[in-house]
């Protein structure tokens, strides 16, 4: 029974142990205003990650949600900016266009039977090549909307707060969870992640998950833009170049197998507090260079694979004897 | 439905005149099949019988080219998986179609969870689970995925899925072929439970003892036409056989090569020597000697697992139990590189698939597994590639314009003579052979078996697998019998006869539903 959330529950070890050790180190580390802050800094990210989580559990690979993120934030800013759009008005079409992105990418998946590492790399380039069509500059975006936005939060004692971005990853999060086991939508990702032949003869709607997942991951990067744009008050081309790699990082190192059909959406949650924590301990350290997140971060990475291919290993060895039937 | 065979009831399933071609080749020609409520009905027939065109016709994956197809008098026609499923016709094939990293139950009820307020009710769809599998007798935790259980367990989840998605007629394709013997016995009784809530099930298998345990009726196909429907308590085994290769067992074929005295040739110490030799749901363990200038010959039906003991001979499949030797010394047959260091080879059985580099030249291909056995560090010099491989052309007769021809140009039986020639090049001590003769035309077939006599003259140790009884005969000193993945009866010298091996593939088990060991 225990070991189907042995990766889950390695994955929260490490959590609580690294912020544990966080706290010992630094004392100031254990408030909630860390906290909070931990939440909003990687809101945008565990937003993408959680559309990451369902297109990889379904077998496939989404490149193009940094992309989709960075050209999300250039159109909210020239929608607003230069084309004096209520922001709410540009939302809508931010969502729209980006899940509209996504469906696409799905369907020539789905209809061309292309592999979507490379269908969704070349939604990478047309992305990011569509954000410097519209500007190559740095937007700031001053709408007086968009600061009271910034400024909405839960509010706690101690200085600690829930900004609406946190409060959004949190809802989407929550949302995923049941998606991903209360729904057909979500025992139709796992299924097509098994085996996407047993999954048609089991009457799976292979084209329709397929389109509706891609479509969801593109929707989710358009979310993440928005919560961006609300986080820096500015839309830029290049914003989140490489967030696609980071997301698959939190996605894996939640336990989440790279070949699909196994994993769970909170264990990509736990996978982004992981990296921030990370990073807000290199914060906290101060002399330590940036870059020791990425080293961190790779070998945390590396030793999970290790893991998940150790668990298969002992898995399917097990297999074959007959364990309780 | 206490009688397993209503008679006065109209038929469950009838089919009639089912025709299918393709690309010209008939392979279903006019084919009645009569499935009855509550019987299990074995569907019998060697290769290309047309056996897997008929239930691939019956669940819609192919579409039919003339005949009609009646469930319970009503006339259908699926054209898919699903709708055949809908239709009442169930199946499960023996690689599981179902999802291992699901859960059981998620397994039983993927795409009709039971819902409540618009979300999958986990709770109820456990509830179901456990009550769909009682009668089958499992009881097992239905959230833990499906791929922890074996195989068998995983077959019943797959029979259940398909029964309780209201299955009329249940199609078992070959559900045996991965089971051990304990799991083959909660299969059946699973099956007959099903029989006697008057569900028909057709029965596809190799397994002719199987088939007299179970099965009601059987229908037999031969290069896609019907040649009978009996009941089978009317029909001796000796007879099933013989409607499957298609033969009267009257005119049998006597081995014409020449005999060596048999005392004096058993008292000669054998090349290679097997002892208890097996492995678990492959091959029950066998004893095989075989002697330089033999010509062993390995005869059975298909799936008998005559394949499957050459796979082990040449350590391809790795035994599990058993020993080996070669020239008295003990040896492990790790795999395909100690066989090759021992001085075996082997020509497999699917040429396309395992055996010819198509795009390569002929004179590469001759020349592949000796420079494997020379490592690929020591190329062979060019000008010796060009003479083995043209010594060959001229030996075998290899119908090329030249050795740089890539081999994919050549037809079936120039393209089997290089696969030979390949190993030929290495001087094996034992070649092993699978189907040398399979899809080659007539002129070749007789220069392979006259090459076959002229090696084993040379003292090289032979063993073939042909489905081609009178060619076995032709050639072989021994030839071991096997059904039901078990070596039967070994028949020498003048023993070797058509009618000897179809009598020995027919007989009855010793022991009837013996334990293996």
């Amino acid at each position: 029974m225990i070991h189907r959330f042995l990766p889950l529950l390695v994955t929260s070890a490490v959590l609580v142990v690294g912020f544990l050790l966080c706290a010992a180190q630094f004392p100031a580390f254990a408030s909630l205003r860390v906290v909070g802050n931990l939440l909003t800094d990687n809101a945008f990210l565990g937003i993408t990650a959680v559309g990451m989580t369902f297109v990889i559990l379904s077998g496939g690979i989404d490149l193009s949600v940094g992309a989709v993120i960075g050209f999300t934030t250039v159109l909210l800013a020239v929608l607003i900016e230069q084309g004096g759009w209520h922001p709410f008005s540009a939302f809508a079409v931010a969502l729209a266009v980006a899940g509209g992105f996504g469906a696409a990418m799905g369907a020539v998946i789905h209809v061309f039977q292309m592999p979507p590492f490379i269908v969704t790399l070349a939604g990478m380039f047309v992305a990011r090549g569509l954000g410097f069509v519209l500007s190559t500059d740095s937007i700031p975006i001053n709408h007086p909307l968009y600061a009271e936005m910034g400024d909405m939060a839960l509010r706690f004692d101690g200085g600690g707060k829930l900004t609406l971005p946190a409060l959004l990853m949190l809802g989407v999060v929550a949302a995923a969870v049941v998606c991903a086991h209360w729904t057909r939508f979500g025992a139709n990702l796992y299924a097509l992640g098994g085996n996407r032949q047993s999954a048609e003869l089991m009457g799976v709607p292979v084209g329709r998950t397929t389109v509706a997942v891609y479509a969801l991951s593109g929707l989710l990067a358009g979310l993440a833009g928005i919560v961006f744009s609300l986080y820096t008050g500015a839309g830029y081309s290049l914003a989140a170049t490489g967030v696609e790699l980071d997301t698959i990082t939190a996605v894996v190192i939640g336990g989440t197998q790279l070949t699909g059909g196994y994993g769970y959406v909170i264990g990509t949650f736990i996978g982004v507090l992981i990296q921030g924590l990370i990073q807000t301990y290199i914060t906290f350290d101060g002399s330590l260079s940036s870059w020791w997140t990425k080293i961190a971060i790779g070998v945390l990475l590396f030793v999970f694979i290790l893991l998940q291919k150790g668990l298969l290993a002992v898995w399917t060895g097990r297999g074959g004897a007959p364990a309780e039937a | 439905m206490t009688d397993p065979t209503p008679t006065a009831s109209p038929p469950l399933l009838a089919i009639r005149g089912l025709s299918k071609a393709f690309l010209g080749v008939q392979a279903l020609d006019g084919v009645d099949f009569t499935v009855r409520h509550g019987e299990i009905h074995a569907l019998l027939g060697e290769n290309g019988a047309g056996k897997s065109t008929l239930i691939k016709t019956l669940t819609g994956v192919y579409q039919r080219d003339a005949g009609t197809v009646t469930l319970e008098g009503r006339a259908i026609a699926p054209r898919g998986v699903e709708e055949a499923q809908r239709l009442h016709i169930g199946t499960v094939y023996q690689e599981v179609n179902l999802l291992p990293n699901l859960s059981v139950a998620e397994n039983l009820f993927l795409g009709r969870q039971p819902m409540r307020f618009g979300f999958v009710d986990r709770g109820a769809m456990r509830r179901r689970a456990r009550a769909v599998l009682l009668p089958y007798g499992l009881s097992l935790d239905v959230t833990a995925p499906l791929g922890r259980f074996s195989v068998a367990t995983q077959q019943i989840v797959a029979i259940a899925r398909a029964v309780d998605m209201s299955a009329k007629v249940l199609i078992l394709d070959e559900p045996t072929a991965s089971l051990d013997a304990q799991e083959v016995t909660v299969l059946f009784k699973v099956m007959r439970t099903l029989r006697s809530r008057g569900i028909g099930i057709v029965f596809v298998t190799h397994f002719l003892d199987q088939v007299y345990a179970l099965c009601d009726r059987i229908t037999v196909l031969r290069n896609g036409r019907l040649v009978g429907e009996r009941r089978t308590a009317e029909l001796p085994r000796i007879d099933l056989v013989a409607m499957m290769l298609g033969r009267e067992l009257e005119a049998a074929a006597h081995r014409i090569a020449p005999t060596m005295d048999d005392a004096e040739e058993d008292a000669r110490p054998p090349l290679v020597r097997f002892r208890g030799y097996g492995k678990a749901r492959s091959v029950e363990p066998f004893d095989l000697d075989i002697r330089p200038g033999e010509v062993v010959g390995l005869a059975g039906l298909l799936g008998s697992g005559r394949t499957e003991t050459a796979r082990l001979v040449f350590g391809m499949d790795r035994a599990d139990r058993g020993e080996a030797a070669v020239d008295g010394q003990a040896v492990r047959l790790r795999g395909p590189r100690d066989a090759i260091r021992l001085g075996f080879g082997f020509c497999p059985e699917d040429r396309k698939k395992e055996g010819i580099v198509g795009a390569l030249s002929v004179r590469e291909n001759i020349i592949l597994a000796l420079q494997a056995r020379q490592g690929w560090l020591r190329p062979i010099p060019r000008r010796r590639q060009e003479e083995i491989a043209d010594r060959f052309i001229r030996l075998l007769d290899i119908r090329t314009p030249h050795a740089e021809q890539p081999i994919q140009l050549l037809s079936g039986g120039n393209q089997q003579k290089a696969l030979l020639a390949r190993w030929l090049a290495t001087e094996p001590r034992l070649l092993i052979l699978d189907e040398p003769t399979r899809g080659i035309d007539v002129g070749a077939h007789a220069e392979i078996i006259r090459l076959i006599e002229r090696l084993c003259a040379d003292g090289m140790a032979l063993l073939v697998v042909s489905s081609e009884l009178e060619e076995i005969v032709a050639y072989s000193r021994r030839v071991v019998v096997l059904r039901d993945r078990r070596h039967v009866a070994e028949l020498r010298g003048g023993e070797v006869a058509v009618d000897r091996i179809v009598a020995a593939i027919a007989s009855e088990p010793a022991v009837a539903g013996e334990p293996r060991p």
